[in-house]
């Protein structure tokens, strides 16, 4: 039954059921439970179809969005999550960690008026996907010609599964080094359970291995190998660098080696990965604050308060320089933030942290901030305010202000061009100074998005796969490629 | 992999060989793996103390001295590791200094070693020292004999070697007049400190190797920061060894101290049979 625009129109946008505020603050589950087909269905109808199709343009990697969401309102969900897959290989988890609000919803000609009543794109993707999973209708791709050539990729974020994904369906050997014990990136060690169920990066990987790709944990490439023996004693014939943004900064204020006082990085990895929320049962120890204050306002910080909330925090700040509508935050994150009643203290930045003569954190010195001229982004600058300094108690301090460049591998590769950040340069297509080595993801781009790791990760393999094919005289590309 | 081929034990510290061919072949003196028990465990940081490119094997001494290390110390020949990551930190830095002297104590007995043989071999006169409480509880003692110009010792009853400490060898030696060009002490954050502050006086150029508290062991958290001359840096990749002179002793005291609490509980219900308490699921 074709609906007509008007009747499309005055559908009204679906939200998600969630666990309630209150009952969520004590669980690491995820948030949203996802859409019942019949609410998938609906929402699918609000889709106008436009010509000029603003959303796939919006969209980071160019998903033909107007296209799967037909089939959502046909109920060909597995279809729907096949046309998804052509263009993003982590439908499950994009769906649930893209900014949409500043990607695809951010331009959906239903949203001018006001966002909220943008086509959900995010939560139509991951119902998708989910459905696709769970009820084991994936497509396993049959892989015919074996080219004999090998392709090393460093690091199992988002950016490398996805090399080794494409890479392996058009015949090549894949082997992925990954430095920690669990594959995934910041996707299991950075963000949390409640909001990305391992289980999915989980079945991505196990999906990749049954494809044929090989990964090696524990093994951190610079130190085990360094990128020139992958060519010269292990025998590859590329290499892909995806190793992410790496070293965690804190401020330069004093205090900051306090017990008590934690990168993100650390505080999130104890819990994700070590799942230390289980200790004893799981053996890393973690420290549990009654009033923590978190630094920093993007995905990072509110991952880490509302981790923090869980772990059983009896109060949470966050202290952040800027206003609530600078937060790089996604949206949604913020608001799940405000709801499980997290503080926010906005246009503040810590000059001090106090400690006691154990050792021990003890509170902070902050000093107020106001918004002043735009900045070369267009952001207000915001510019400390003299002799407002204000100071509260805290026994525990997140740091989540940003990251630097990782150098163990760029610095045992001298001869691949880095950039005065020490991220590695390379052209659009992921190629690097150093002769069939490639890079891409947050290690290229510095700290950024899951979907633009995709995307590199999707363009670099485009190159390899030219590159070597150039080198060989066999081509195996298949059609859809 | 990672399957435990050799265990021995000398009075609470055990002796590991395992299973590692890659890192056997890339591993360089004073370098550290990150090791994981089980699934469920930690993951701590352990000096590889020797390691083998034929038979493709390291070798741990470890120190029991709660949770994780009890649980390595209940393994078996035969069994598997589940995780061991290396090697990390940045190599010892050896040189042709003259005349070295390594102090050992506790797991520093054999994590010494390979930095013995390697100055050696870059033609330095070579002095261990190491210390103990009894005679008893020295190990690895014939191969870093093999490796060294000079092995003294020190016990806290006298029962070998000096009545005292490794520093009180290191004094003795000093005040004798004894040229020594560079020295380098592993073992317990206090054995670190006193020895450092034995050369300070004299000036010897001093590496210490330091042990903070560790998670990923690639520079990504933070956790093992240590203050140097007054500047933050990660020992696990900057170091472990930094120079003694210079090091925050009661900040990394302090640190190392972080999770005392909950560990202890742990440890002390575990070690006298317990099983450890369990808590949710999964
Ligand atoms: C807490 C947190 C929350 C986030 N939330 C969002 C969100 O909601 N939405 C969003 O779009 N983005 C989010 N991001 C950003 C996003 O996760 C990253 O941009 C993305 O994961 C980058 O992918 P990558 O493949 O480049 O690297 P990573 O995901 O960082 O993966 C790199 C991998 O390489 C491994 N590695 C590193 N060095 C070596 C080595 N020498 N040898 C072998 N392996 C190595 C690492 O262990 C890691 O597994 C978040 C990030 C964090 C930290
Ligand atoms: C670079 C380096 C090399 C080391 N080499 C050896 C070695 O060769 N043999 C050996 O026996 N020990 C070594 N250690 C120390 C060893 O890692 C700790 O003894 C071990 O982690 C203790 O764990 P536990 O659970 O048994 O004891 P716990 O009860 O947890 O703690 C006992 C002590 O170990 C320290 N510790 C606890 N967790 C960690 C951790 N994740 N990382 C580092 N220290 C921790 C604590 O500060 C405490 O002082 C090394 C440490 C470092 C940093
Ligand atoms: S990948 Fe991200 S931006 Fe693209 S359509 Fe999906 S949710 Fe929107
Ligand atoms: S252990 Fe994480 S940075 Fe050193």
């Amino acid at each position: 039954m074709e609906l007509t625009a008007k009747e499309r129109m005055a559908i009204e946008r679906h939200g998600m059921a969630e666990q309630p505020p209150d009952l969520r603050n004590r669980n690491f589950e995820e948030v949203p439970y996802g859409y019942t087909p019949e609410e998938a269905v609906a929402e699918a109808q609000r889709c106008l179809s436009c010509k000029k199709m603003p959303c796939v343009s919006g969209c980071p990697v160019e998903v033909p969005i107007p296209e799967f969401i037909a089939l959502v309102a046909e109920k060909k969900f597995a279809e729907a999550a096949r046309v998804i897959k052509t263009k993003n290989v982590l439908p499950a988890v994009c769906g649930r960690v893209c900014p949409q609000e500043t990607q695809c919803e951010g331009v959906c000609v239903r949203g001018k008026k006001d966002i909220k009543e943008a086509v959900a794109v995010g939560n139509l993707e991951r119902f998708v996907a989910d459905y696709e999973r769970e009820n084991n209708l994936a497509e396993v791709p049959e892989i015919k010609n074996k080219n004999g050539l090998k392709v090393a990729v460093i690091g199992s974020g988002p950016s490398g599964l996805t090399v080794a994904g494409d890479l392996i369906k058009l015949g090549y050997e894949v082997t992925i080094y990954e430095a920690f014990h669990r594959g995934g990136g910041v996707l299991v060690y950075g963000i949390p359970e409640f909001r990305l169920p391992k289980k999915i990066v989980e079945s991505e990987i196990s999906a990749l291995e049954d494809l044929g790709v090989k990964i090696y944990y524990n093994s951190v490439i610079g130190r085990l190998h360094k990128v020139d023996d992958l060519f010269n004693v292990l025998g590859f014939n590329a290499v892909y660098i995806g190793v992410g943004a790496g070293l965690p900064i804190f401020l330069n204020i004093p205090g900051n080696n306090f017990n008590g006082v934690f990168s993100a990085n650390e505080y999130l990895t104890r819990s994700n990965l070590m799942k230390s929320y289980l200790f004893p049962q799981y053996r890393t120890p973690m420290i549990i604050g009654k009033k923590v204050a978190v630094l920093g306002g993007g995905n990072v910080a509110m991952d880490s308060a509302r981790t923090a909330i869980r772990l059983g925090a009896e109060k949470v700040t966050i202290v952040y320089r800027r206003a609530r509508e600078q937060m790089p935050a996604r949206a949604a994150e913020a608001h799940h933030a405000e709801e499980e009643k997290i503080e926010f203290r906005l246009l503040s930045s810590p000059v001090e942290i106090f400690g006691n003569d154990e050792g021990w954190v003890t509170g902070m010195k902050c000093q107020r901030y106001e918004l002043g001229e735009p900045d070369e982004s267009g952001r207000q600058r915001p510019v400390p305010i003299e002799d407002s300094f204000f100071e509260f108690d805290c026994d525990q301090v997140l740091v989540s202000i940003g990251g630097e460049a990782n150098p163990l591998i760029t610095k045992t590769t001298p001869d691949m061009k880095t950039n005065k950040w020490g991220y590695i340069e390379t052209d659009d297509w992921g190629r690097t100074s150093k002769k069939l080595v490639y890079a891409g993801g947050d290690i290229v781009t510095g700290a950024a998005t899951v979907i633009s790791a995709m995307g590199a990760g999707r363009m670099a393999a485009k190159a390899i796969h030219e590159d070597l094919m150039k080198e060989s005289d066999e081509t195996v590309t298949p059609d859809w490629w | 992999m990672y399957e435990l081929v050799e265990k021995s034990e000398v009075f609470n510290v055990h002796e590991m060989v395992i299973d590692a061919p890659e890192i056997a072949h890339s591993i360089e003196a004073g370098q550290f793996v990150i090791v994981m028990g089980s699934e469920n465990s930690e993951r701590i940081p352990l000096t590889v103390s020797d390691w083998n490119t034929d038979t493709g094997t390291i070798t741990l001494y470890v120190l029991e001295t709660g949770m994780s290390t009890l649980e390595l110390a209940r393994m078996k020949v035969g069994d598997s590791l589940y995780a061991v990551t290396g090697p990390l930190g940045s190599p010892s830095e050896i040189r042709d200094y003259g005349t070295v002297v390594l102090g050992g104590g506790c797991y520093g007995i054999g994590a010494i070693y390979p930095i013995a043989k390697a100055c050696r071999e870059a033609g330095n006169k070579v002095i261990s020292i190491i210390e103990a409480r009894y005679s008893f509880m020295f190990y690895h003692e014939k191969e870093l004999h093999a490796a060294c110009d000079q092995v003294l010792y020190a016990t806290s009853d006298g029962s070998k070697g000096k009545k005292g400490k490794v520093e009180d060898v290191i004094t003795e030696m000093l005040e004798k007049g004894v040229k020594i060009d560079q020295a380098f002490f592993i073992g317990c954050t206090q054995m670190l400190e006193r020895c450092s502050e034995a050369t300070r006086p004299y000036n010897i150029p001093t590496k210490v190797a330091l042990n903070s508290i560790m998670l990923d062991g690639t520079g990504m958290c933070g956790a093992c920061r240590v203050s140097v001359g007054g500047e933050t840096k990660f020992a696990c990749v900057d170091g472990p060894e930094f120079d003694g002179h210079k090091v925050d002793w009661k900040e990394l005291d302090q640190r190392k101290s972080a999770y005392t609490e909950q560990e202890t509980v742990v440890y002390q219900s575990y070690s006298h049979g317990g099983e450890v308490p369990k808590v949710g699921s999964a």
